[in-house]
């Protein structure tokens, strides 16, 4: 048996190690975190937000509703951090409150909208007569602006944080149904959908077992993106004076209500801005991030 | 083709019908009597009957419907509660502002967007691409007003160097009349810029890597002609679709932008009624909006074989 000779200035490889240095797969949830950088932000964030809206009268909050006259449009200070606006009340404690009625109005029409999509559009995905009737009409509810939808439903009602999140959920309803409905109409084609018709499975199991469940990722995507739409939904309409009635400390009542003042004492505009610029992000990210995460095909497109 | 153009058409009847329906009830479920509201504090039951009777208010609500249909079709919205002016005269005297500044932010939008998306596409995973994306993340976050009042902050109040609010008729010429949209159009046009970037940037992502994109590369075609000329026509139908279902962000947000920037658009009248609940006013600018938005899709649906050729009907 000969030795390989090797032509001159070529180094023999290295032996090969008996066992390659384990490259230890990250597992669980900080792995998970690190691989989905844009969830662990967003998420974080987010938590800090609802940590904000829970404890809002520890955090050194005074009575958002006080009037205090005699203090009005005070600059940020050590005693007023935000400064306090037209009234007197102090922006901090209005703000921190805010968040109350923002992260509310977002997590109920996300879930309203989402169970209520998922009904017509599972409805409309398996009965052919009920699919081209509904879809006749969410096409027409869809042609109208959803933030005109909204101010239009707003102005026969009274303000208040139901009648907002009714009306949001009502004009975010069409897009979840249509989402819903592509997805069972696709699912409907798969192979194992036909094998399960063919084993005699009865049609709601197969809906419950096989299609719902595969509708649930990009229904969770989605509704995160519901969530960031709703909230700025509620602020536009607040700020516009078509939402939350203005005895409540939203963050789009308090713009509306620094609006006049605005050029000499911009910082009652600027901090709810900031709140509601920075929870809007966290619900986009972690958006994107489940986007990625649950659904490689979705990340590709977009 | 024809016969596509025509069904297409047809198609658009039964959506508008559904919106005209919509908006039909909205006023029938309004609250307040507008025959009692004419008839005012004095006069009995039975004047408001009577009253109610010569408007017609005490037919079916089908048959009021097809009358209101039939008014809407003759250019007939109904008169403002209010000012007791006609609103399609009310329109008429605000779609000025409103329409220059959509056409200002589409304009704006879309020539700033398209490259942008293009660019990150081409420059796929490098610092411009993330730049790209993350703005187009802020860019859906960072609500319409907040933008509009940062504008209006620093380039009006900080540094003197356009108008803050206020909007100039196109009459008077075209330097004033766009000095006060640029704000206005940058802060509505925001949201629309990240939506366009980032579907530009997807398809172009998807196109570049086809086989005819490699063989112009191997024959020696510029950077810039395969990028512009050879692979953003093939992803223009996907953009262009965007573009038009983001006009009802704009729709929307012009409502907002115009209360910040104080433009006396139809965004404002909007508002406006709303304070007043002056509801044939909202039921008018609604369904104007919406006939514009169908309108708008409609013609991009018909203008596809345009932009891509392959697509035959």
């Amino acid at each position: 048996m000969s030795t390989t000779v090797l032509p001159p200035g070529v180094a023999a490889a290295a032996p090969m190690p008996d066992i390659l240095p384990a490259v230890k797969p990250k597992t669980g949830f900080t792995g998970f975190l690190r691989r989905n950088p844009t969830i662990a932000i967003g998420g974080f964030l987010m938590l800090l937000m609802v940590f904000v809206a829970v404890f809002a009268p520890f955090l050194w909050t005074k009575d958002p509703t006080a009037l205090a006259p005699a203090l009005r449009t005070r600059e940020p200070s050590a005693e007023w951090w935000f400064g306090t606006d037209m009234l007197g009340r102090d922006v901090y404690s209005r703000v921190l409150y805010g968040t109350r009625v923002s992260l509310t109005v977002g997590f109920s029409v996300a879930i309203f909208a989402s169970l209520a999509g998922l009904t017509i559009g599972l409805i409309s995905g398996f009965i052919r007569i009920a699919d081209s009737i509904i879809m006749r009409v969410m096409d027409g509810m869809m042609s109208i602006p959803p933030i005109l939808l909204a101010i239009a439903l707003m102005a026969l009602t009274r303000g208040s944080v139901g009648n907002v999140i009714l009306a949001i959920t009502i004009a975010e309803i069409p897009r979840v149904s249509r989402l819903v409905r592509g997805v069972v109409l696709s699912l409907r084609e798969q192979p194992y959908v036909d094998a399960a018709v063919a084993a005699g499975t009865r049609t709601p199991v197969i809906i419950l077992r096989h299609i719902l469940p595969n509708t649930l990722a990009p229904l969770t995507v989605q509704a995160t993106y519901i969530c960031a739409s709703a909230m700025i939904t509620e602020a536009i309409l607040s700020f516009i004076g078509a939402g939350t009635p203005p005895i409540i400390p939203s963050w789009g009542n308090i713009m509306a209500e620094g609006r006049a003042l605005w050029q000499v004492k911009p910082y009652i505009v600027f901090f709810p801005a900031v709140f509601l610029s920075i929870t809007v992000l966290a619900v986009n990210l972690l958006g994107d991030g489940l986007r990625d995460a649950l659904d490689p095909r979705m990340a590709k497109r977009l | 083709m024809f016969a596509y153009v025509v069904r297409r058409v047809l198609a658009t009847i039964p959506v508008m019908a559904v919106v005209a329906l919509f908006v039909f009830s909205l006023l029938y479920i309004a609250p307040g009597d507008p025959a009692a509201v004419i008839a005012g504090d004095q006069a009995t039951p039975a004047d408001v009957e009577r009253i109610r009777a010569s408007l017609g208010l005490d037919r079916p609500y089908l048959v009021r419907f097809g009358a209101w249909l039939w008014d809407i079709l003759r250019g007939d919205l109904g008169t403002s509660i209010f000012t007791n002016l006609p609103v399609s005269t009310m329109i008429a005297q605000r779609i000025e502002p409103t329409l220059s500044l959509m056409i200002v932010t589409l304009l704006l939008a879309v020539s700033v967007a398209v490259p942008m998306g293009v660019v990150a596409a081409w420059k796929q995973g490098t610092i411009v691409d993330r730049a790209v994306m993350a703005f187009a993340v802020l860019g859906f976050s960072v609500p319409v007003f907040v933008v509009g009042y940062l504008l209006a902050y620093f380039f009006a109040l900080e540094w003197d160097l356009l108008p803050v609010q206020g909007y100039t008729p196109f009459a008077r010429g075209f330097w004033p009349w766009l000095q006060n949209l640029i704000l206005p159009a940058i802060a509505l046009g925001t949201v629309y810029i990240a939506l366009i970037a980032r579907i530009t940037r997807a398809t172009m992502l998807e196109v570049l890597q086809q086989d005819y994109i490699r063989t112009a590369k191997a024959k020696g075609v510029g950077q810039r002609a395969i990028l512009f000329l050879h692979a953003l026509k093939n992803a223009a139908v996907p953009i262009v679709t965007v573009i038009g279902i983001g006009i009802a962000l704009l729709i929307g947000g012009a409502v907002v932008t115009e209360s910040v920037f104080a433009i006396p658009g139809l965004g404002r009248l909007t508002v406006d009624a709303i304070l007043r609940r002056d509801y044939p006013v909202i039921q008018g600018v609604v369904l104007l909006f919406s006939f514009v938005y169908v309108l708008v899709n409609l013609v991009i649906d018909l203008l596809y074989t345009l932009f891509d050729p392959r697509i035959r009907y």
